[in-house]
Protein backbone atom coordinates (compact mmCIF):
# COMPACT_ATOMS: atom_id res chain seq x y z
CA UNK A 1 0.00 0.00 0.00
CA UNK A 2 1.95 3.46 -1.26
CA UNK A 3 0.11 6.52 -0.14
CA UNK A 4 0.72 8.58 -3.25
CA UNK A 5 0.43 12.30 -2.04
CA UNK A 6 0.60 14.33 -5.41
CA UNK A 7 0.39 17.96 -4.43
CA UNK A 8 3.34 19.91 -3.04
CA UNK A 9 7.42 18.40 -3.40
CA UNK A 10 6.51 15.53 -0.86
CA UNK A 11 9.35 13.13 -0.35
CA UNK A 12 7.74 9.15 -1.44
CA UNK A 13 8.66 7.23 1.45
CA UNK A 14 10.56 4.05 0.28
CA UNK A 15 8.79 1.80 2.49
CA UNK A 16 5.86 0.04 1.04
CA UNK A 17 3.99 -2.67 2.95
CA UNK A 18 5.21 -5.22 -0.02
CA UNK A 19 8.66 -3.87 -0.01
CA UNK A 20 9.26 -4.24 3.69
CA UNK A 21 7.96 -8.02 3.44
CA UNK A 22 9.70 -8.61 0.29
CA UNK A 23 12.69 -7.64 1.88
CA UNK A 24 12.08 -9.72 4.67
CA UNK A 25 11.77 -12.87 2.66
CA UNK A 26 14.85 -12.28 0.94
CA UNK A 27 16.56 -12.18 4.35
CA UNK A 28 15.38 -15.61 5.09
CA UNK A 29 17.12 -17.06 2.10
CA UNK A 30 20.69 -17.57 3.61
CA UNK A 31 18.85 -18.98 6.76
CA UNK A 32 16.12 -21.54 4.80
CA UNK A 33 18.95 -22.70 2.40
CA UNK A 34 20.96 -23.48 5.03
CA UNK A 35 18.30 -25.69 6.58
CA UNK A 36 17.76 -27.15 3.46
CA UNK A 37 21.63 -28.25 3.14
CA UNK A 38 21.30 -29.79 6.73
CA UNK A 39 17.57 -31.15 6.63
CA UNK A 40 17.31 -32.33 3.01
CA UNK A 41 14.98 -30.76 0.18
CA UNK A 42 11.78 -31.29 2.95
CA UNK A 43 12.43 -28.01 4.05
CA UNK A 44 12.06 -26.56 0.14
CA UNK A 45 9.20 -28.75 -0.13
CA UNK A 46 7.66 -27.52 2.66
CA UNK A 47 8.32 -23.44 2.28
CA UNK A 48 6.98 -24.08 -1.40
CA UNK A 49 4.07 -25.53 -0.60
CA UNK A 50 3.28 -23.56 2.43
CA UNK A 51 3.37 -20.52 0.61
CA UNK A 52 1.22 -21.60 -2.36
CA UNK A 53 -1.98 -22.99 0.74
CA UNK A 54 -1.00 -19.15 2.10
CA UNK A 55 -1.53 -17.66 -0.90
CA UNK A 56 -4.20 -19.68 -1.96
CA UNK A 57 -5.94 -18.87 1.69
CA UNK A 58 -5.37 -15.21 1.51
CA UNK A 59 -7.03 -14.89 -2.39
CA UNK A 60 -9.95 -17.03 -1.24
CA UNK A 61 -10.22 -14.99 2.06
CA UNK A 62 -9.81 -11.49 0.51
CA UNK A 63 -12.64 -12.66 -2.12
CA UNK A 64 -14.69 -13.92 0.19
CA UNK A 65 -14.06 -10.24 2.26
CA UNK A 66 -14.86 -8.57 -1.09
CA UNK A 67 -11.71 -6.42 -1.72
CA UNK A 68 -9.39 -6.39 -4.25
CA UNK A 69 -7.78 -10.23 -4.83
CA UNK A 70 -4.40 -8.83 -6.50
CA UNK A 71 -3.70 -5.63 -4.76
CA UNK A 72 -3.85 -7.44 -1.78
CA UNK A 73 -1.91 -10.44 -2.63
CA UNK A 74 0.85 -7.74 -3.79
CA UNK A 75 2.20 -6.94 -0.68
CA UNK A 76 3.55 -10.55 0.01
CA UNK A 77 2.37 -11.03 3.64
CA UNK A 78 0.91 -14.27 2.88
CA UNK A 79 4.01 -15.77 1.54
CA UNK A 80 5.71 -14.54 4.44
CA UNK A 81 3.90 -16.17 6.94
CA UNK A 82 3.43 -18.98 5.21
CA UNK A 83 7.52 -19.29 4.82
CA UNK A 84 7.79 -18.83 8.34
CA UNK A 85 5.48 -21.37 8.94
CA UNK A 86 7.37 -24.13 7.05
CA UNK A 87 10.64 -23.17 8.88
CA UNK A 88 8.52 -23.84 12.35
CA UNK A 89 7.60 -27.53 11.24
CA UNK A 90 9.75 -30.54 10.47
CA UNK A 91 10.84 -30.70 7.34
CA UNK A 92 9.21 -34.49 6.56
CA UNK A 93 5.77 -33.39 8.19
CA UNK A 94 2.98 -34.39 6.22
CA UNK A 95 0.87 -32.23 3.93
CA UNK A 96 -1.99 -31.83 5.39
CA UNK A 97 -0.09 -30.48 8.80
CA UNK A 98 1.14 -27.48 6.15
CA UNK A 99 -2.55 -27.24 4.91
CA UNK A 100 -4.08 -27.12 8.92
CA UNK A 101 -1.52 -25.00 9.26
CA UNK A 102 -1.39 -22.20 7.03
CA UNK A 103 -5.60 -22.41 7.21
CA UNK A 104 -5.33 -21.03 10.72
CA UNK A 105 -2.44 -18.52 9.95
CA UNK A 106 -4.24 -16.95 7.29
CA UNK A 107 -7.76 -17.39 7.98
CA UNK A 108 -8.03 -17.66 11.72
CA UNK A 109 -5.61 -15.83 12.81
CA UNK A 110 -5.48 -12.84 10.06
CA UNK A 111 -8.49 -12.83 8.07
CA UNK A 112 -11.55 -13.26 10.54
CA UNK A 113 -9.34 -10.77 12.76
CA UNK A 114 -9.72 -8.22 10.10
CA UNK A 115 -6.76 -9.14 7.87
CA UNK A 116 -3.25 -7.33 7.55
CA UNK A 117 -2.72 -4.59 9.97
CA UNK A 118 -5.58 -5.69 12.18
CA UNK A 119 -4.29 -9.22 13.84
CA UNK A 120 -3.34 -8.87 16.96
CA UNK A 121 -1.59 -12.88 16.80
CA UNK A 122 1.25 -13.09 14.71
CA UNK A 123 -0.58 -15.41 11.86
CA UNK A 124 2.76 -18.10 11.30
CA UNK A 125 2.83 -18.72 14.81
CA UNK A 126 -0.60 -19.37 15.53
CA UNK A 127 -0.39 -21.65 12.52
CA UNK A 128 2.64 -23.22 14.37
CA UNK A 129 0.92 -23.18 18.06
CA UNK A 130 -1.88 -25.26 16.63
CA UNK A 131 -0.81 -27.82 14.88
CA UNK A 132 1.99 -28.51 17.43
CA UNK A 133 -0.67 -29.16 20.12
CA UNK A 134 -2.68 -30.79 17.64
CA UNK A 135 -0.07 -33.17 16.20
CA UNK A 136 2.35 -34.17 18.66
CA UNK A 137 4.10 -36.99 17.54
CA UNK A 138 3.93 -35.46 13.40
CA UNK A 139 5.32 -32.08 15.02
CA UNK A 140 8.67 -34.17 16.62
CA UNK A 141 10.00 -35.71 13.89
CA UNK A 142 13.28 -33.46 12.76
CA UNK A 143 15.60 -35.66 10.46
CA UNK A 144 19.46 -35.22 11.45
CA UNK A 145 22.07 -34.75 9.02
CA UNK A 146 23.63 -38.36 9.06
CA UNK A 147 20.33 -40.21 8.94
CA UNK A 148 19.75 -38.12 5.98
CA UNK A 149 23.44 -38.53 4.49
CA UNK A 150 23.05 -42.13 4.87
CA UNK A 151 19.44 -42.65 3.65
CA UNK A 152 19.64 -39.80 0.71
CA UNK A 153 15.98 -38.86 0.22
CA UNK A 154 16.20 -37.72 -3.43
CA UNK A 155 13.76 -34.35 -4.12
CA UNK A 156 11.06 -36.54 -5.57
CA UNK A 157 11.68 -38.88 -2.69
CA UNK A 158 10.78 -36.25 -0.04
CA UNK A 159 7.97 -34.95 -2.08
CA UNK A 160 6.25 -37.78 -1.66
CA UNK A 161 7.23 -38.43 1.71
CA UNK A 162 5.22 -34.71 2.58
CA UNK A 163 2.57 -35.42 0.22
CA UNK A 164 1.62 -39.59 1.59
CA UNK A 165 3.18 -39.05 5.41
CA UNK A 166 4.85 -42.06 4.15
CA UNK A 167 8.63 -42.72 3.83
CA UNK A 168 9.73 -44.66 0.96
CA UNK A 169 10.38 -48.45 1.36
CA UNK A 170 13.14 -49.41 3.42
CA UNK A 171 13.05 -46.46 5.78
CA UNK A 172 12.26 -45.70 8.99
CA UNK A 173 11.49 -43.13 10.76
CA UNK A 174 13.52 -43.97 13.73
CA UNK A 175 16.75 -44.18 11.14
CA UNK A 176 16.52 -40.51 9.75
CA UNK A 177 15.34 -38.53 12.87
CA UNK A 178 16.67 -37.70 15.74
CA UNK A 179 15.86 -35.23 19.19
CA UNK A 180 16.48 -31.74 18.60
CA UNK A 181 18.83 -30.11 20.91
CA UNK A 182 16.33 -28.51 23.25
CA UNK A 183 14.49 -32.28 23.00
CA UNK A 184 17.22 -33.63 23.65
CA UNK A 185 18.42 -31.93 26.41
CA UNK A 186 15.76 -31.74 28.26
CA UNK A 187 15.33 -35.47 27.90
CA UNK A 188 19.33 -36.32 29.20
CA UNK A 189 18.52 -33.87 32.23
CA UNK A 190 15.24 -35.45 33.23
CA UNK A 191 16.84 -39.33 32.81
CA UNK A 192 19.74 -37.71 35.51
CA UNK A 193 22.74 -36.64 33.25
CA UNK A 194 24.65 -33.48 33.26
CA UNK A 195 24.45 -30.54 30.82
CA UNK A 196 28.21 -31.32 30.02
CA UNK A 197 28.11 -34.68 29.11
CA UNK A 198 25.13 -33.93 26.98
CA UNK A 199 26.90 -31.08 24.83
CA UNK A 200 30.23 -33.22 25.02
CA UNK A 201 27.99 -35.88 23.03
CA UNK A 202 29.79 -35.71 18.86
CA UNK A 203 26.52 -33.87 17.78
CA UNK A 204 27.15 -30.91 19.70
CA UNK A 205 29.34 -28.36 18.04
CA UNK A 206 30.56 -24.96 20.14
CA UNK A 207 26.87 -24.33 21.79
CA UNK A 208 24.25 -26.43 20.39
CA UNK A 209 23.93 -29.44 17.78
CA UNK A 210 26.50 -27.97 14.87
CA UNK A 211 23.23 -27.60 12.03
CA UNK A 212 21.18 -25.37 14.72
CA UNK A 213 24.14 -23.45 14.83
CA UNK A 214 24.66 -22.68 11.59
CA UNK A 215 21.04 -22.06 10.76
CA UNK A 216 21.03 -19.78 13.86
CA UNK A 217 24.28 -17.74 12.39
CA UNK A 218 22.90 -17.55 8.36
CA UNK A 219 19.16 -16.00 9.97
CA UNK A 220 21.77 -13.91 12.42
CA UNK A 221 22.88 -12.88 8.92
CA UNK A 222 19.91 -11.94 7.25
CA UNK A 223 18.68 -10.61 10.39
CA UNK A 224 21.42 -7.82 10.86
CA UNK A 225 20.97 -7.26 7.00
CA UNK A 226 17.42 -6.30 7.88
CA UNK A 227 18.69 -3.99 11.13
CA UNK A 228 21.21 -2.24 8.48
CA UNK A 229 17.98 -2.05 5.70
CA UNK A 230 16.12 -0.35 8.69
CA UNK A 231 13.15 -2.97 8.29
CA UNK A 232 13.36 -3.72 11.94
CA UNK A 233 14.98 -1.54 15.09
CA UNK A 234 17.68 -3.00 16.98
CA UNK A 235 15.07 -3.30 20.55
CA UNK A 236 12.88 -6.48 20.21
CA UNK A 237 16.33 -8.81 19.06
CA UNK A 238 18.10 -7.24 21.20
CA UNK A 239 16.56 -7.30 24.30
CA UNK A 240 15.10 -10.64 23.91
CA UNK A 241 18.11 -11.88 23.25
CA UNK A 242 19.94 -10.41 26.03
CA UNK A 243 17.31 -11.54 28.56
CA UNK A 244 17.06 -14.86 27.58
CA UNK A 245 21.32 -15.16 27.63
CA UNK A 246 20.78 -13.16 31.19
CA UNK A 247 18.69 -14.86 32.60
CA UNK A 248 19.76 -18.41 31.20
CA UNK A 249 22.89 -17.19 32.54
CA UNK A 250 21.86 -16.53 36.11
CA UNK A 251 21.15 -20.34 36.45
CA UNK A 252 23.72 -21.53 34.72
CA UNK A 253 26.04 -19.63 37.18
CA UNK A 254 23.94 -21.18 40.25
CA UNK A 255 24.44 -25.07 38.68
CA UNK A 256 25.96 -25.66 35.61
CA UNK A 257 24.95 -29.24 35.78
CA UNK A 258 21.78 -28.90 35.66
CA UNK A 259 20.77 -25.83 33.82
CA UNK A 260 21.87 -25.10 29.53
CA UNK A 261 24.46 -22.23 29.19
CA UNK A 262 23.29 -18.81 27.65
CA UNK A 263 25.14 -19.92 24.25
CA UNK A 264 23.80 -23.06 24.05
CA UNK A 265 19.84 -21.33 24.76
CA UNK A 266 20.64 -18.40 22.11
CA UNK A 267 21.56 -21.02 19.26
CA UNK A 268 18.80 -23.41 19.83
CA UNK A 269 15.93 -23.89 18.61
CA UNK A 270 14.01 -21.01 17.22
CA UNK A 271 15.67 -17.86 19.40
CA UNK A 272 17.43 -16.34 16.76
CA UNK A 273 15.26 -16.80 13.89
CA UNK A 274 12.38 -15.47 16.18
CA UNK A 275 14.09 -12.90 17.53
CA UNK A 276 14.89 -10.98 14.30
CA UNK A 277 11.95 -12.27 11.82
CA UNK A 278 9.05 -13.55 14.48
CA UNK A 279 9.11 -11.06 17.31
CA UNK A 280 9.42 -8.27 14.96
CA UNK A 281 6.50 -8.60 13.30
CA UNK A 282 5.16 -5.07 12.97
CA UNK A 283 1.61 -5.80 13.18
CA UNK A 284 1.34 -7.70 15.98
CA UNK A 285 5.00 -6.65 17.83
CA UNK A 286 4.56 -3.17 20.20
CA UNK A 287 5.74 -0.18 18.03
CA UNK A 288 6.84 2.43 20.83
CA UNK A 289 11.15 1.95 21.39
CA UNK A 290 10.41 1.08 25.76
CA UNK A 291 7.73 -0.94 24.60
CA UNK A 292 9.30 -2.96 21.87
CA UNK A 293 12.80 -3.26 24.78
CA UNK A 294 9.54 -4.49 27.57
CA UNK A 295 8.12 -6.70 24.96
CA UNK A 296 11.00 -8.09 23.70
CA UNK A 297 12.13 -9.30 27.44
CA UNK A 298 9.27 -10.70 27.98
CA UNK A 299 9.40 -12.74 25.12
CA UNK A 300 13.22 -13.85 26.14
CA UNK A 301 11.88 -14.65 29.76
CA UNK A 302 8.97 -16.75 28.70
CA UNK A 303 11.65 -18.49 26.72
CA UNK A 304 13.70 -19.77 28.87
CA UNK A 305 11.12 -20.62 31.60
CA UNK A 306 9.01 -22.39 29.04
CA UNK A 307 11.92 -24.23 27.69
CA UNK A 308 12.97 -24.86 31.11
CA UNK A 309 9.89 -25.47 33.50
CA UNK A 310 7.25 -26.00 30.61
CA UNK A 311 6.04 -29.26 28.67
CA UNK A 312 7.13 -28.56 25.33
CA UNK A 313 11.13 -27.90 24.21
CA UNK A 314 10.63 -25.28 22.40
CA UNK A 315 8.53 -22.02 23.10
CA UNK A 316 9.34 -19.08 21.35
CA UNK A 317 6.35 -19.62 19.60
CA UNK A 318 4.43 -19.68 22.94
CA UNK A 319 6.23 -16.64 24.07
CA UNK A 320 5.48 -14.66 21.21
CA UNK A 321 1.93 -15.20 21.41
CA UNK A 322 1.89 -14.40 24.82
CA UNK A 323 3.39 -11.08 24.11
CA UNK A 324 1.38 -10.28 21.51
CA UNK A 325 -1.30 -10.16 24.01
CA UNK A 326 0.17 -7.58 25.89
CA UNK A 327 1.92 -5.30 23.38
CA UNK A 328 -1.29 -2.94 22.88
CA UNK A 329 -0.71 -2.34 26.81
CA UNK A 330 2.92 -2.13 26.63
CA UNK A 331 2.57 0.63 23.72
CA UNK A 332 -0.30 2.20 25.95
CA UNK A 333 1.75 2.43 29.37
CA UNK A 334 4.87 3.57 27.22
CA UNK A 335 3.99 6.26 24.90
CA UNK A 336 6.50 8.45 24.26
CA UNK A 337 6.85 12.44 25.56
CA UNK A 338 5.27 14.78 22.65
CA UNK A 339 7.60 17.51 22.26
CA UNK A 340 5.95 20.39 23.96
CA UNK A 341 4.00 18.14 26.24
CA UNK A 342 4.47 17.40 30.22
CA UNK A 343 5.80 14.16 30.57
CA UNK A 344 3.70 12.78 33.51
CA UNK A 345 0.24 13.23 31.63
CA UNK A 346 -1.17 10.07 29.62
CA UNK A 347 -2.72 11.09 26.16
CA UNK B 1 -44.27 -7.25 29.28
CA UNK B 2 -47.48 -9.02 28.09
CA UNK B 3 -45.47 -11.75 25.35
CA UNK B 4 -47.15 -14.11 23.95
CA UNK B 5 -46.37 -18.09 24.61
CA UNK B 6 -44.78 -18.13 21.27
CA UNK B 7 -42.45 -14.85 21.30
CA UNK B 8 -41.58 -16.79 24.83
CA UNK B 9 -39.96 -19.77 23.10
CA UNK B 10 -38.42 -18.25 20.02
CA UNK B 11 -36.58 -15.81 22.86
CA UNK B 12 -35.15 -18.94 24.68
CA UNK B 13 -34.57 -21.09 21.97
CA UNK B 14 -33.47 -18.02 19.06
CA UNK B 15 -33.65 -14.12 19.47
CA UNK B 16 -32.58 -13.98 23.01
CA UNK B 17 -30.25 -17.43 23.38
CA UNK B 18 -28.76 -17.67 26.75
CA UNK B 19 -25.47 -19.29 25.30
CA UNK B 20 -25.19 -17.62 21.29
CA UNK B 21 -26.83 -13.97 22.35
CA UNK B 22 -26.78 -13.06 26.03
CA UNK B 23 -23.81 -15.31 26.70
CA UNK B 24 -24.59 -16.27 29.61
CA UNK B 25 -23.50 -19.70 31.63
CA UNK B 26 -20.22 -19.40 29.26
CA UNK B 27 -18.38 -21.62 31.96
CA UNK B 28 -19.84 -25.22 32.00
CA UNK B 29 -21.07 -24.58 27.96
CA UNK B 30 -16.99 -23.91 27.15
CA UNK B 31 -15.83 -26.73 29.94
CA UNK B 32 -18.23 -29.13 29.30
CA UNK B 33 -18.87 -29.24 25.74
CA UNK B 34 -15.91 -32.03 25.23
CA UNK B 35 -18.38 -34.19 22.98
CA UNK B 36 -22.23 -35.00 23.24
CA UNK B 37 -23.04 -37.10 26.21
CA UNK B 38 -21.61 -35.05 28.48
CA UNK B 39 -22.80 -31.81 26.53
CA UNK B 40 -26.31 -33.52 27.22
CA UNK B 41 -26.55 -34.65 30.41
CA UNK B 42 -25.43 -31.32 31.77
CA UNK B 43 -27.95 -29.57 29.36
CA UNK B 44 -30.59 -31.52 30.73
CA UNK B 45 -29.93 -30.78 34.35
CA UNK B 46 -29.89 -27.22 33.34
CA UNK B 47 -33.29 -27.50 31.99
CA UNK B 48 -35.04 -29.29 34.56
CA UNK B 49 -33.04 -26.74 37.30
CA UNK B 50 -34.78 -23.79 35.16
CA UNK B 51 -37.94 -24.98 34.90
CA UNK B 52 -38.03 -25.56 38.70
CA UNK B 53 -35.99 -22.35 40.12
CA UNK B 54 -38.36 -19.51 37.21
CA UNK B 55 -41.52 -21.55 38.16
CA UNK B 56 -40.77 -21.43 42.25
CA UNK B 57 -39.64 -17.93 41.88
CA UNK B 58 -42.67 -17.01 40.07
CA UNK B 59 -44.66 -18.32 42.74
CA UNK B 60 -43.01 -16.51 45.49
CA UNK B 61 -42.30 -12.86 43.44
CA UNK B 62 -45.68 -11.46 45.57
CA UNK B 63 -44.49 -12.79 48.80
CA UNK B 64 -40.91 -11.54 48.72
CA UNK B 65 -39.40 -8.30 49.31
CA UNK B 66 -37.25 -6.62 46.60
CA UNK B 67 -34.58 -5.82 49.30
CA UNK B 68 -33.79 -9.29 49.95
CA UNK B 69 -34.60 -11.37 46.66
CA UNK B 70 -31.13 -11.92 45.45
CA UNK B 71 -30.38 -14.31 48.24
CA UNK B 72 -33.65 -16.00 47.97
CA UNK B 73 -33.35 -17.04 44.31
CA UNK B 74 -30.02 -17.69 45.45
CA UNK B 75 -31.60 -20.85 47.89
CA UNK B 76 -34.16 -21.47 45.80
CA UNK B 77 -31.94 -22.38 42.50
CA UNK B 78 -29.36 -24.01 45.32
CA UNK B 79 -32.15 -25.99 46.58
CA UNK B 80 -33.25 -27.15 43.22
CA UNK B 81 -29.64 -28.08 42.20
CA UNK B 82 -28.82 -30.40 45.55
CA UNK B 83 -31.93 -32.36 44.47
CA UNK B 84 -31.20 -32.73 40.75
CA UNK B 85 -27.50 -33.27 42.33
CA UNK B 86 -28.42 -36.42 44.25
CA UNK B 87 -30.91 -37.71 41.27
CA UNK B 88 -28.10 -37.80 38.85
CA UNK B 89 -25.67 -39.26 41.57
CA UNK B 90 -28.96 -42.01 42.38
CA UNK B 91 -29.19 -43.35 38.44
CA UNK B 92 -26.47 -41.45 35.90
CA UNK B 93 -23.91 -42.45 38.35
CA UNK B 94 -21.40 -42.89 35.07
CA UNK B 95 -22.09 -39.49 34.06
CA UNK B 96 -22.27 -38.15 37.64
CA UNK B 97 -18.71 -38.83 38.04
CA UNK B 98 -17.78 -37.54 34.23
CA UNK B 99 -19.52 -34.20 35.31
CA UNK B 100 -18.12 -33.95 38.28
CA UNK B 101 -17.81 -30.02 40.23
CA UNK B 102 -19.96 -28.24 36.65
CA UNK B 103 -22.89 -30.53 38.60
CA UNK B 104 -23.08 -28.06 41.38
CA UNK B 105 -21.48 -25.01 40.06
CA UNK B 106 -24.67 -25.35 38.20
CA UNK B 107 -25.93 -22.97 40.78
CA UNK B 108 -23.81 -20.14 39.89
CA UNK B 109 -24.63 -20.75 36.21
CA UNK B 110 -26.02 -16.75 35.04
CA UNK B 111 -28.21 -17.65 32.89
CA UNK B 112 -30.44 -19.42 35.93
CA UNK B 113 -30.65 -16.38 37.96
CA UNK B 114 -30.62 -13.90 34.90
CA UNK B 115 -33.86 -15.51 34.00
CA UNK B 116 -35.16 -15.33 38.04
CA UNK B 117 -34.20 -11.99 38.25
CA UNK B 118 -35.15 -11.21 34.27
CA UNK B 119 -37.88 -12.86 33.94
CA UNK B 120 -39.54 -15.11 36.50
CA UNK B 121 -40.07 -12.45 39.18
CA UNK B 122 -42.05 -10.45 36.93
CA UNK B 123 -44.30 -12.81 34.99
CA UNK B 124 -47.07 -15.67 36.03
CA UNK B 125 -45.89 -19.19 36.98
CA UNK B 126 -46.82 -20.84 33.57
CA UNK B 127 -45.26 -17.88 31.43
CA UNK B 128 -42.24 -18.60 33.56
CA UNK B 129 -42.42 -22.33 33.71
CA UNK B 130 -41.82 -22.02 29.67
CA UNK B 131 -39.81 -19.58 29.45
CA UNK B 132 -37.47 -21.92 31.89
CA UNK B 133 -38.30 -24.36 29.43
CA UNK B 134 -37.44 -22.30 26.31
CA UNK B 135 -34.20 -20.74 27.72
CA UNK B 136 -33.03 -24.34 28.82
CA UNK B 137 -33.77 -25.82 25.73
CA UNK B 138 -31.55 -23.07 24.02
CA UNK B 139 -28.79 -23.19 25.95
CA UNK B 140 -28.64 -27.20 26.08
CA UNK B 141 -29.20 -27.09 22.06
CA UNK B 142 -25.91 -24.44 21.49
CA UNK B 143 -24.63 -26.92 24.45
CA UNK B 144 -25.01 -30.02 22.15
CA UNK B 145 -24.05 -28.44 19.00
CA UNK B 146 -21.01 -27.46 20.22
CA UNK B 147 -19.91 -30.97 21.68
CA UNK B 148 -21.17 -32.38 18.13
CA UNK B 149 -18.99 -29.93 16.78
CA UNK B 150 -15.88 -30.74 19.07
CA UNK B 151 -16.05 -34.14 19.26
CA UNK B 152 -16.36 -35.30 15.76
CA UNK B 153 -13.42 -33.03 14.93
CA UNK B 154 -11.28 -33.99 18.10
CA UNK B 155 -11.66 -37.81 18.19
CA UNK B 156 -13.78 -38.96 15.17
CA UNK B 157 -16.91 -39.86 16.71
CA UNK B 158 -20.29 -39.42 18.17
CA UNK B 159 -22.00 -40.16 21.23
CA UNK B 160 -19.24 -41.67 22.50
CA UNK B 161 -20.17 -42.91 26.22
CA UNK B 162 -24.30 -43.02 25.96
CA UNK B 163 -24.14 -45.75 28.10
CA UNK B 164 -23.74 -42.95 30.96
CA UNK B 165 -26.78 -41.41 29.85
CA UNK B 166 -29.28 -44.08 28.74
CA UNK B 167 -28.05 -47.36 30.12
CA UNK B 168 -26.19 -50.48 28.68
CA UNK B 169 -28.12 -50.07 25.15
CA UNK B 170 -26.51 -47.02 25.37
CA UNK B 171 -23.02 -48.52 23.74
CA UNK B 172 -24.74 -49.23 20.40
CA UNK B 173 -25.58 -45.50 19.74
CA UNK B 174 -21.66 -44.99 19.27
CA UNK B 175 -20.91 -43.73 15.54
CA UNK B 176 -17.38 -43.75 14.55
CA UNK B 177 -16.39 -41.56 11.96
CA UNK B 178 -12.52 -41.90 11.70
CA UNK B 179 -10.08 -43.43 13.97
CA UNK B 180 -9.10 -41.87 17.03
CA UNK B 181 -5.99 -41.71 16.63
CA UNK B 182 -6.61 -38.95 14.02
CA UNK B 183 -8.36 -36.54 16.16
CA UNK B 184 -7.72 -33.27 15.53
CA UNK B 185 -6.81 -32.72 19.58
CA UNK B 186 -7.06 -29.10 19.36
CA UNK B 187 -10.95 -29.10 18.58
CA UNK B 188 -10.83 -31.31 22.61
CA UNK B 189 -9.01 -28.35 23.94
CA UNK B 190 -9.73 -25.78 25.57
CA UNK B 191 -9.35 -23.19 22.87
CA UNK B 192 -11.07 -25.79 20.57
CA UNK B 193 -14.49 -24.85 22.72
CA UNK B 194 -13.94 -21.02 22.02
CA UNK B 195 -13.22 -21.51 18.43
CA UNK B 196 -16.33 -23.49 17.87
CA UNK B 197 -18.35 -20.99 20.36
CA UNK B 198 -17.30 -18.10 18.18
CA UNK B 199 -18.04 -19.94 14.65
CA UNK B 200 -21.72 -20.86 16.26
CA UNK B 201 -22.42 -17.51 17.05
CA UNK B 202 -20.96 -16.36 13.54
CA UNK B 203 -23.04 -18.64 11.70
CA UNK B 204 -26.15 -17.36 14.06
CA UNK B 205 -25.23 -13.64 13.03
CA UNK B 206 -24.84 -15.09 9.37
CA UNK B 207 -28.40 -16.21 9.61
CA UNK B 208 -30.05 -13.37 10.93
CA UNK B 209 -28.55 -10.89 8.63
CA UNK B 210 -29.42 -13.15 5.57
CA UNK B 211 -33.55 -13.43 7.47
CA UNK B 212 -33.34 -9.33 7.76
CA UNK B 213 -31.80 -8.97 4.59
CA UNK B 214 -35.41 -10.67 2.79
CA UNK B 215 -38.29 -8.31 2.69
CA UNK B 216 -40.65 -8.77 6.08
CA UNK B 217 -44.25 -9.89 4.66
CA UNK B 218 -46.47 -6.92 5.46
CA UNK B 219 -48.40 -7.71 9.14
CA UNK B 220 -45.55 -10.16 10.35
CA UNK B 221 -45.13 -9.36 14.42
CA UNK B 222 -41.82 -7.51 15.15
CA UNK B 223 -39.58 -9.20 17.80
CA UNK B 224 -38.47 -7.69 20.35
CA UNK B 225 -35.52 -6.31 20.46
CA UNK B 226 -33.10 -9.03 22.44
CA UNK B 227 -31.88 -7.53 26.05
CA UNK B 228 -29.27 -9.06 27.75
CA UNK B 229 -28.94 -9.36 31.48
CA UNK B 230 -25.80 -10.26 33.68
Amino acid sequence: MRFRTCTSPHLIPGHSVGGVMRQVLYALVPGTLAMTWFFGWGVLVNVSLAILFSVLFEALMVAARGRPVLATLGDSSAILAGWLFALAIPPLAPVWVLLIGTAFAIVVAKHLYGGLGYNPFNPAMVGYVVVLVSFPRELSLWPSPEGLTNASLTFLQTLQTTLTGRLPDGMEWDAITRASPLDMMRESIVSGQTVTEVTQSPLFGSFSQTEWEWAGNLFLLGGLWLLYRRVITWHIPVSMLLTLATVAGIFWVMDPDYFASPAFHVFSGAAIIGAFFIATDPVSAATTPKGRILFGAGIGLLTYVIRTWGGYPDAVAFAVLLMNMVAPTLDHYTRPRIFGHSRDRHG
Amino acid sequence: MNSTYLDIIREGLWTNNPGLVQLLGLCPLLAISGNVINALGLGIATIVTLVVSNSLVSLLREHVRPEIRIPVYVLIIASAVTAIELVMNAWFHGLFLVLGIFIPLIVTNCAIIGRAEAFASRNSVPRAALDGLAMGVGFTGVLVAIGALREVIGQGSLLDNAHLLFGEWGRELRIEIFPQEHGFLLALLPPGAFLAMGLLIAVKNLIDARLEAKPIPSGAPESQPATSHT
